[in-house]
């Protein structure tokens, strides 16, 4: 199809234009990690911070500051739980480690399985706010009418935001039972 | 699928004319078979997409639920909007480029026949296996076509096949946009330099661009629906640590140029219509190639205003407000180019330009309030209200339908040989024209007031100005039989048409007789 006088003209270059598609369905993939990464990065979403336990004990406790953190609990549909927080807030110093714990009860006369996702707000706080022991690590196995304790530990960093005075932590039940056997 | 009619379309061509019969239809290589069988396509489309249309309206013709269920109502929501989407609005466009692209190049037909046909034949078994979902257990869609999770997840059994019958026309119209971009970079004749095109050919290289960058970021979105559904994969769910807001990002990095895909054909084509009908050349040719070019990069980093209401920090709801005004310079550039064209011209008002003169006016309300629903605060207000459907009405109805209208009313009589019948067009024209702003101008005024959308069911202050919009569709439902009458009309006979037809048209394609030899440019045209 060259015509004469066309040889040195842009031309399309066809296994080019092919890959394209391949690679922009990849990159809808990798809008995956992006997201996450971005959220990690920023704390929105409330995604929280991640210090580990050894790294926790090295920070030094802000014995000036006091900072509420609000406990909240709810179920996603179809989690056939009660779910609450033991305690409403606490009142904490930046960079002491605390203990609270959620308590859930199996409302059905068969096994279930549950999964707790959390999340921090306001979202510039979430960073700062670390978990160095939570239920939410790992899928909850509740017998029938079973009622249990799952702690949390957690620690919020001293540099958290000055104006940042109330941090609210909030954790959503999912029933994930299905997805457990399978 | 109509071979009746669309046979005897052809039947004058003199030398190299196609096999007749049905199995022409089916494995034509012809970049002219094949435009008509997209176009015819996407006319029986438009008439399933309304029929849904005119359920919903139906439904919302008074207040309280008396035709149909909450259920099938939101299924026609979700059908209507895929269908007129992907089965009217993309085919349509692909099947003008495939019409008038190689012709106004100068080419003998486009680079890939082969792969155009597969293209185009794969469309109708999509849509088939779209629309069964219909007659399958749970009912077909009724997630919204923007398929959010967790809802979208919830539905019956035709789910997996709503995303594959996506897969397909996402591959359909892939191939169909790497075909234009062959033809376009490698076919021009001698002469015609990129700076030459006419803009019809410009704004669909830089859709077929669009289309080839976003579509398969959809088939992915839309396949981690399937896996998270059927595979135990956890992108969208979130209590396997996936997260739902993620979806909307996805599918919006894809959505929002998907709009401009919609879009931006019908520039080219009020950009072909106008200097026409106004005996002037195009204003600011250079100016309009490089407006659209910056439609197109800006569509990639709008996306999430369709999605400030899910609590993003305020910086980004800054920067994707600013971004999305910013469209409004290079958009404001094209209108005021078009004004410019007709400016002091010798204007006439054929079918096509008042098609034309219709989309300019009722794209820029469509605009307009497209302004509006970019700002943050009172985007709060607006969000999933009727006022967004106005919106998108506007910009999709007199916009790129009309577009669609028009362009086949200005290039008939090069398809066929013969004047369509002027009469019934400007009847054409403004029937709809009338029904069409009665059917979504009120809709401006509900939504500002507050009736959400994708409700079957509404409070009753909003009862005067649904009615008057379902009298509205109604009206221009049946205004486009019209259309029916004056196509088929023409394709069976009509006044012999010139071979350059309109008086100020210039352009390769008016070079060729009408209708065009089956190959086009046998020999190559030199574009001085």
């Amino acid at each position: 199809m060259s015509p004469p006088g066309h040889s040195r003209r842009r031309r399309a270059n066809l296994p080019l234009l092919f890959l394209v598609p391949v690679l922009m369905f990849g990159f809808g993939y990798l809008m995956v990690p992006i997201y996450n990464a971005f959220c990690d990065l920023t704390g929105l979403n409330g995604k929280t911070g991640t210090l580990s336990v050894t790294e926790a004990a090295k920070l030094e406790a802000d014995e000036d500051r006091l900072v509420k953190v609000e406990f909240t609990g709810s179920l996603n549909q179809y989690a056939p739980w009660e779910f609450a927080p033991r305690e409403a807030s606490m009142m904490v110093h930046p960079g002491r480690q605390y203990k609270t714990s959620y308590v859930a009860t199996n409302r059905l006369d068969r096994s279930l399985v549950g999964q707790a996702v959390p999340s921090v707000s306001p979202g510039r706080a979430a960073t700062h706010f670390n978990k160095t022991e939570c239920f939410c690590f790992v899928q909850q196995e509740f017998g029938p009418g079973e009622t249990r304790d799952m702690p949390v530990v957690f620690i919020v960093d001293p540099a958290l935001p000055r104006n940042v005075d109330t941090v609210t932590l909030s954790y959503t039940f999912f029933n994930v039972t299905e997805q457990a056997v399978n | 699928m109509n071979a009746a009619t669309t046979d005897t379309h052809h039947d004058d061509h003199h030398d190299h004319g196609p096999a007749p019969g049905l199995m022409r239809w089916v494995t034509t290589t012809n970049h002219k078979d094949i435009g008509t069988l997209y176009l015819w396509f996407s006319l029986i489309m438009f008439f399933i997409g309304g029929a849904m249309a005119l359920v919903i309206r139906t439904e919302l013709f008074q207040p309280g639920l008396q035709v149909v269920d909450p259920q099938f109502f939101n299924t026609m929501t979700t059908m209507h909007a895929l269908v007129m989407i992907f089965g009217v609005i993309m085919p349509a466009f692909v099947g003008l480029a495939n019409w008038m692209v190689p012709i106004m190049v100068g080419a003998p037909d486009m680079a890939l026949p082969r792969m155009n046909n597969w293209s185009f034949w794969i469309l109708p078994f999509g849509f088939a296996m779209m629309l069964s979902t219909l007659f399958m257990e749970g009912g077909g869609p009724a997630a919204g076509w923007t398929l959010y999770p967790p809802l979208s997840l919830q539905g019956g059994s035709g789910f997996p096949f709503l995303i594959f019958s996506i897969h397909i026309l996402g591959i359909s119209s892939i191939m169909g946009a790497i075909n234009i971009v062959a033809t376009i970079m490698n076919l021009r004749a001698p002469g015609m330099t990129f700076m030459k095109m006419p803009l019809f050919v410009w704004t669909w290289f830089i859709t077929a661009y669009l289309l080839i960058a976003v579509m398969p970021v959809l088939a992915g979105a839309v396949t981690m629906l399937l896996t998270d559904k059927y595979f135990g994969t956890a992108f969208f769910t979130a209590g396997g640590g996936g997260d739902p807001v993620m979806f909307q990002h996805i599918f919006w990095f894809f959505g929002h140029p998907e709009v401009y895909i919609l879009i931006l054909p019908s520039f080219g084509v009020v950009s072909e219509i106008i200097p026409t009908f106004s005996r002037k050349r195009l204003f600011g040719y250079s100016s309009m190639v490089y407006a659209t070019a910056s439609i197109a990069f800006l569509s990639f980093i709008v996306w999430a205003h369709h999605m400030f209401t899910v609590g993003m920090p305020v910086s980004g709801a800054l920067f994707f407000m600013f971004a999305t005004m910013l469209i409004a310079v290079p958009t404001g550039v094209k209108v005021f180019n078009w004004v410019a064209t007709m400016w002091r011209g010798a204007m006439t008002f054929e079918t096509p330009m008042l098609y034309a003169l219709g989309f300019v006016i009722m794209f820029t309300i469509g605009g307009f309030s497209g302004v509006m629903l970019a700002l943050v605060p009172v985007d709060f207000q607006y969000h999933d209200t009727y006022f967004v459907v106005a919106h998108f009405h506007y910009v999709l109805v007199p916009g790129s339908i009309f577009a669609i209208i028009g362009a086949v009313y200005y290039w008939l009589p090069k398809w066929t040989g013969k004047m369509y019948d002027e009469k019934w067009g400007k009847i054409h024209f403004w029937t709809s024209t009338f029904f069409v702003n009665l059917l979504f101008f009120p809709m401006h005024f509900v939504g500002l007031a507050g009736m959400p959308r994708r409700i079957p069911d509404y409070a009753v202050q909003f009862a005067d100005f649904n009615a008057i919009a379902t009298i509205g569709a109604f009206g221009f439902g049946f205004s486009q039989l019209i259309f029916v009458y004056v196509v088929v009309k023409c394709i069976r006979g009509g006044e012999k048409a010139t071979d350059q037809v309109w008086e100020g048209a210039e352009g390769l394609e008016w070079t060729l007789s009408s209708p065009p030899p089956y190959h086009s440019f046998t020999e190559q045209p030199v574009v001085k």
